[in-house]
């Protein structure tokens, strides 16, 4: 029997004293007592109480890394789908090309697949983003798919742990944006299990001893690749 | 043409429950792939889907809200939904639903953690039985947790009314049109606020407040049917999404049953 | 969050794959996807059935009314076909009236149903010129993964093959079942990207498609109805594989159908 950890309902109470609402958690004015507002996993941490939330929308934040895709070209700015609310905008100074006015297509199309940075979240949600750093790039060829953005940090694992598992395995090249876009490049059937794998993690996320269940499952699938 | 007697000498309804007994109740969570978060229930002979997308950039741009997110709900009937066929689309019955519905479910939702956006809530009623509003509502609650939207609590509803001079909850088709009042409630289960409240019939004061009462019962009943429904979808070991369901079945002792297929 | 834009990356990955013979799930280029037929889901309607196609799950309802024949075949029912693509179904599906592709998707099905003869439509009149019975058929998709042609017609034909005639709530005297001629058609629709055919295709491999071929075969393999969609085209040999491809896929789906409707 699988264990899993303790799972919270918005309206559940979890706590009642001095600790302070953090992520999925709110402060009930009329009580002052502390509910959960997502379903999720409660974590205390430092004097926050918060809730990891199982499901829910990408919420971008200032230098994290996202996986955009291209749908809309303007003539000195692109407009990019990173998986939220709100549209983002990559200016034409935020890239590492000199575009001329009007030749923004000849560099990045619509359906183009990027690898940008946050720069900046305004007052009215307009999301900046930005592809001057030197890591940053249209990906060509591999794969891309999409995981719930709020089991990325499992995908990703403590210290790079559970991905760093998937990567040695199988030989494949793996990037996770923030947004829950995952890039991956390797060979055709390597490229299949490492996909199986993070689609594990993903649904038994919030179990217990999952590190271990997929290494045996690495074991088991790599010798029979071999 | 003769009146149905709807209540016997003993107390019971034409289907053998209690004043205060509820339809059998099945719960799916998340029944659908496309959609951000959904759920589908089967309530009495109602069979009801919602479904949730968002939070989204609101669309037109003239809709959005600087401040918080506008929750919109589409409450549908399918054609072959009830027994004389409906014309496909919205007529006024189902847009005065969607507006009082959609108006219950925002005052759960934390809206102000997203600005500018929309949550877009779609029910639609496959199977209609009495009560209609209510299940949709039900279902639109479970579905807006799965889809990760924070809420405060998540809103559970009922209706009631008056059949033979009795007060009773969970009005089936037949009490509802032979009956002498309806009165469907939504409260938020925790502070027992009334989201959503509509009536028509005649009922006096202490009728009504008798009805409320028994109705705010039912719908903390029908809460821990929500969240058990959700915390059941992840108990499961092994992929059987498809065919998981939780089932509620109201007694006065609240004993839940959960049936694995 | 769901949004329907296929990356560059993907079409691309799509067109690697077909170039080896090989499809993102891992099926057959004339492989379907799991079929599960559920007749009499909806206890009230004359007829009804769920159908999911893979992850494709639309609801058809059959509902019987009295009323006017046409001026122009005053011994016949009448059958009307329509389809909702819900808001539930996908991002891009909006509430209001059915658009063009709604509207291509009813008409489609209902050819399927209509000249297959499968309906006795004689059967149907009560009074010649003033009573007959009008037999809607209401297609309602409620999550779009691909291929909404095949799972809608299954779902409408299941539904039509439970359906009665519903004489009680009339009183008119006893429910009977719809009369039905023949057997249905079978249609299997395939589309076309990169040179590569395929039948059944996913979400993705529509949405890259240039082209799309229906094709509705009844129990003697005769072409009962069909539908080229999309911008590109076919040659005469690309309709002659996907011809081949129909006529083994509509046998193994006639024996699903045929074991779900009990006939």
């Amino acid at each position: 029997m699988v264990k899993i950890k303790e799972i919270v309902v918005p309206g559940q109470l979890l706590d009642e004293g001095e600790i302070k609402p953090g992520q999925g958690a709110y402060r009930d004015r009329a009580d002052g007592k502390i509910y959960a507002s997502r379903l999720g996993v409660p974590l205390k941490r430092r004097d926050f109480i918060n809730v990891i939330p199982l499901t829910g929308c990408y919420l971008p934040k200032p230098d994290e890394l996202v996986i955009g895709i291209i749908v809309d070209v303007a003539p000195s700015y692109w407009i990019v789908d990173v998986n939220a609310p709100y549209p983002a905008v990559l200016h034409v100074n935020d890239v590492p090309w000199k575009v001329e006015f009007g030749e923004t297509s000849k560099y990045l199309s619509i359906a183009d697949v990027v690898l940008i940075k946050i720069s900046r979240v305004s007052e009215t949600e307009q999301i900046q983003v930005s592809m001057r750093d030197r890591n940053l790039r249209k990906f060509v060829g591999g794969q891309v798919i999409e995981i719930q953005p709020t089991k990325v940090p499992r995908v990703i694992g403590k210290k790079q742990s559970m991905i760093e598992l998937v990567k040695r395995y199988l030989n494949v090249w793996i990037f996770i944006g923030k947004n829950g876009r995952i890039w991956l490049n390797g060979e055709g059937k390597s490229t299949r299990l490492a996909i199986k794998a993070i689609r594990q993690i993903e649904k038994e996320a919030h179990t217990e001893g999952l590190t271990d269940r997929i290494k045996e499952w690495l074991e088991m699938n790599k010798s029979e690749n071999m | 043409m003769e009146k149905i007697k709807l209540i016997d000498e003993k107390g019971k309804r034409i289907d053998g429950r209690g004043a205060k007994d509820l339809r059998p109740i099945k719960i799916k969570v998340h029944p659908l792939n496309r959609a951000d978060g959904s759920c589908y229930i089967e309530w009495g002979t109602n069979k009801i889907i919602a479904s949730v997308y968002g939070p989204k950039e609101a669309q037109p741009k003239h809709l959005q809200d600087p401040l918080r997110a506008i929750v919109r709900c589409n409450y549908d009937m399918a054609s072959f939904s009830v027994d004389e066929r409906k014309r496909p689309g919205p007529d006024r019955r189902s847009s005065e639903i969607s507006k009082v519905i959609g108006e219950a479910l925002e005052n759960a939702v934390l809206t102000n953690l997203f600005p500018r956006t929309m949550i877009e809530v779609n029910i639609e009623v496959l199977e209609a039985d009495a009560g209609t509003r209510c299940t949709g509502l039900t279902a639109a609650g479970i579905a807006l947790a799965d889809a990760g939207i924070p809420m405060r609590d998540i809103p559970a509803a009922c209706a009631g009314g008056k059949v033979d001079g009795k007060i009773v909850v969970d009005l089936r088709k037949e009490e509802d049109q032979a009956g002498d009042a309806d009165l469907p409630i939504a409260i938020l289960p925790r502070t027992k606020e009334i989201l959503l409240m509509q009536m028509d019939g005649d009922l006096s004061e202490k009728e009504f407040y008798e009805l409320l009462d028994l109705l705010a019962d039912a719908c903390i009943n029908i809460s821990e049917m929500q969240k058990k429904a959700l915390l059941d979808r992840y108990k499961q070991e092994e992929d059987v999404e498809e065919d998981k369901e939780t089932k509620g079945k109201k007694t006065e002792n609240k004993e839940i049953k959960k049936e694995e297929e | 969050m769901s949004k329907s834009v296929v990356s560059a990356i993907r079409k691309d990955y799509l067109y690697k794959l077909a170039q080896d013979g090989k499809r993102m799930d891992d099926r057959k280029f004339d492989e379907y996807r799991k079929i599960t037929i559920e007749p009499g889901v909806i206890t009230h309607a004359e007829g009804s059935a769920r159908v999911r196609l893979g992850k494709t799950e639309v609801y058809a309802g059959v509902k019987l009314e009295l009323g006017e024949p046409y001026a122009d075949s005053p011994n016949s029912g009448v059958l009307i076909t329509n389809s909702e693509l819900l808001p539930l179904a996908s991002p891009d599906f909006e509430r209001g009236p059915p658009r063009e592709n709604a509207i291509e998707l009813s008409r489609v099905v209902d050819r399927g149903i209509r000249e297959s003869g499968m309906i006795d439509f004689e059967k149907l009149c009560i009074e010649p010129g003033e009573k007959v019975w009008k037999v809607f058929v209401d297609l309602y998709v409620l999550d779009h993964n691909g291929n909404l042609f095949d799972a809608c017609a299954l779902a409408g034909l299941a539904a039509l093959c439970t359906a009665k005639i519903p004489f009680e709530r009339f009183g008119l005297g006893k429910d009977v079942p719809l009369p039905l001629a023949t057997s249905p058609p079978i249609s299997c629709t395939h589309v076309k990207f990169n040179g590569a055919l395929m039948a059944d295709p996913s979400l993705d491999e529509e949405l890259i498609a240039d082209a799309r071929l229906t094709i509705a075969l009844d129990e003697k393999s005769h072409f009962r109805a069909i539908q080229k969609g999309e911008a590109g085209s076919f040659t005469l040999d690309e309709v002659k594989e996907i011809t081949k491809m129909a006529q083994s896929n509509v046998e193994k789906i006639r024996n699903i159908f045929k074991k779900a409707v009990k006939r």
